[in-house]
């Protein structure tokens, strides 16, 4: 059964859908409602950077063995990653509308990371697109990738527990301790982070199975 | 080894009068622009963003050159007479004393024409030395990769912009407590300590990534 990750993604992905619209939430000033867009909006977060973390390990591997193969993967990841920043970026969005009353404000640190990390993979984008020579290509792609990876950590986890946030559970806090989640939130909150997790490193396999047959289609 | 790269750095860029000359040359202009435009109407915070701004502008351009210049036959004489790691210490070590010297040159060139806001000014120079070596740093490496890929001016500035964030945003945060005069009993060290751990980490990442763009 290799085909086993890809039909739970599906499984919890409905569930949490449905159920999520479904389920009892706690009544918050502010919040009311629009709390249930935890379940979309945090798992779609949790999907970009496990594709990062992926598009990372395929770059360090890059380095170290020197294969084309790996470099392909970590453009994919990356690729996948940037992706689900759309979606997140769309519904953090519309939730800001409804709670914080705008669209986007500079005042959170949050909202910065993410504008610096889709600028930081543009950049990587943009890099490879330079670079002619495949295996110059895939070594230069790889040393950025590692070291925007770290200041794109830098800015997203650290530097926002510094400063006073906009979003719960910071400004000092551990995430999600100020999130007021029930345990019938957790229910839906879990399996909708591990759907979208699995659901990525499926998007994930499916371009890495495209671009090998590019390849082998162009030799 | 480290010291004699260091030289040749100096060497380079003292015999050729024009760019030491035309850094400073920039520099007055993009000062001298911005006292225009703003006239001295300047409060205390937007003085702080402006001149982080021209400090960020000036070093990238200025470094964007620095492993340019590093091509073709220079390019394989320093494969084969250098180690990797002795040749991004020098470079880093050089980078930083050169941006250390343009930062102040711009600081005294953005006092006299638009005006000094500073008063703590040894908190002052104590984050322009900290900036100086983390931009020295992060520039470096972007500056080796940038070279690498058809060595464009534009790349320059879109590889750096975003990496060089973090440090900006925790520098000018430094900065605008030095600004407005905060006694260095109330001064939050919790942010000079990232800002040195920062510099650690940018160092010890461009040490251990530049290996691999050696090699062409």
């Amino acid at each position: 059964m290799k085909h086993w990750y890809k039909i739970l993604s599906v499984i919890l992905i409905l569930y949490t859908l449905v159920w999520g619209l479904l389920n009892p939430v706690p009544r918050l000033d502010i919040l009311n409602e629009t709390i249930r867009n935890v379940y979309y909006h945090v798992p779609i977060w949790f999907a970009m950077l496990f594709m990062m973390g992926v598009s990372l390990v395929q770059s360090i591997q890059t380095l170290t063995k020197n294969k084309l193969d790996n470099d392909t993967k970590a453009y994919n990841a990356a690729l996948v990653g940037f992706f689900f920043s759309l979606p997140g970026l769309t519904t953090g969005s519309i939730w800001a509308k409804f709670t914080w009353g705008t669209w986007w404000t500079f005042q959170d640190p949050k909202l910065n990371g993410v504008a610096i990390s889709i600028l930081i993979y543009l950049a990587y984008f943009i890099l490879r697109f330079s670079v002619d020579d495949e295996l110059k290509r895939a070594r230069i792609s790889a040393v950025y990738n590692v070291f925007a990876f770290v200041m794109m950590n830098v800015f997203i986890m650290i530097l926002p527990r510094l400063t006073d946030s906009l979003h719960p559970g910071n400004g000092g806090n551990p995430a999600f301790s100020k999130y007021d989640m029930d345990s019938n939130m957790r229910m839906v909150f879990y399996p909708a982070v591990i759907g979208w997790v699995l659901f990525s490193y499926w998007l994930f396999e499916i371009k890495n199975r495209i671009s090998f047959i590019k390849i082998k289609l162009n030799d | 080894m480290i010291a004699s790269l260091i030289k040749k750095e100096l060497l380079l860029e003292f015999r050729q009068k024009s760019t030491i000359g035309g850094v400073i040359v920039y520099v007055i202009g993009t000062i001298f622009v911005s006292a225009l435009c703003f006239k001295g109407k300047l409060d205390k915070p937007t003085w702080n963003a402006l001149f982080w701004v021209i400090t960020l502008f000036t070093s990238v351009t200025i470094s964007g050159k620095s492993f340019l210049k590093e091509t073709g036959g220079q390019a394989l004489f320093n494969f084969l007479h250098y180690s990797p790691t002795q040749f991004i210490v020098a470079k880093i070590l050089y980078n930083m004393v050169f941006m250390l010297l343009l930062s102040f040159i711009t600081f005294f060139f953005y006092a006299f024409f638009i005006k000094n806001e500073v008063e703590n000014l040894s908190l002052f120079f104590i984050v322009l030395i900290l900036a100086s070596t983390g931009l020295a740093a992060i520039l470096s490496l972007m500056s080796a990769i940038a070279s690498k890929a058809s060595g464009n001016f534009a790349i320059m500035s879109i590889l750096s912009f975003p990496v060089l964030m973090p440090l900006i945003l925790v520098v000018i945060r430094i900065s605008k407590q030095a600004v407005d005069g905060i006694e260095w009993a109330a001064v939050g060290f919790s942010f000079i300590g990232i800002l040195v751990a920062l510099n650690v980490l940018t160092i010890t990442l461009s040490f251990l990534l530049f290996p691999y763009l050696w090699r062409d």
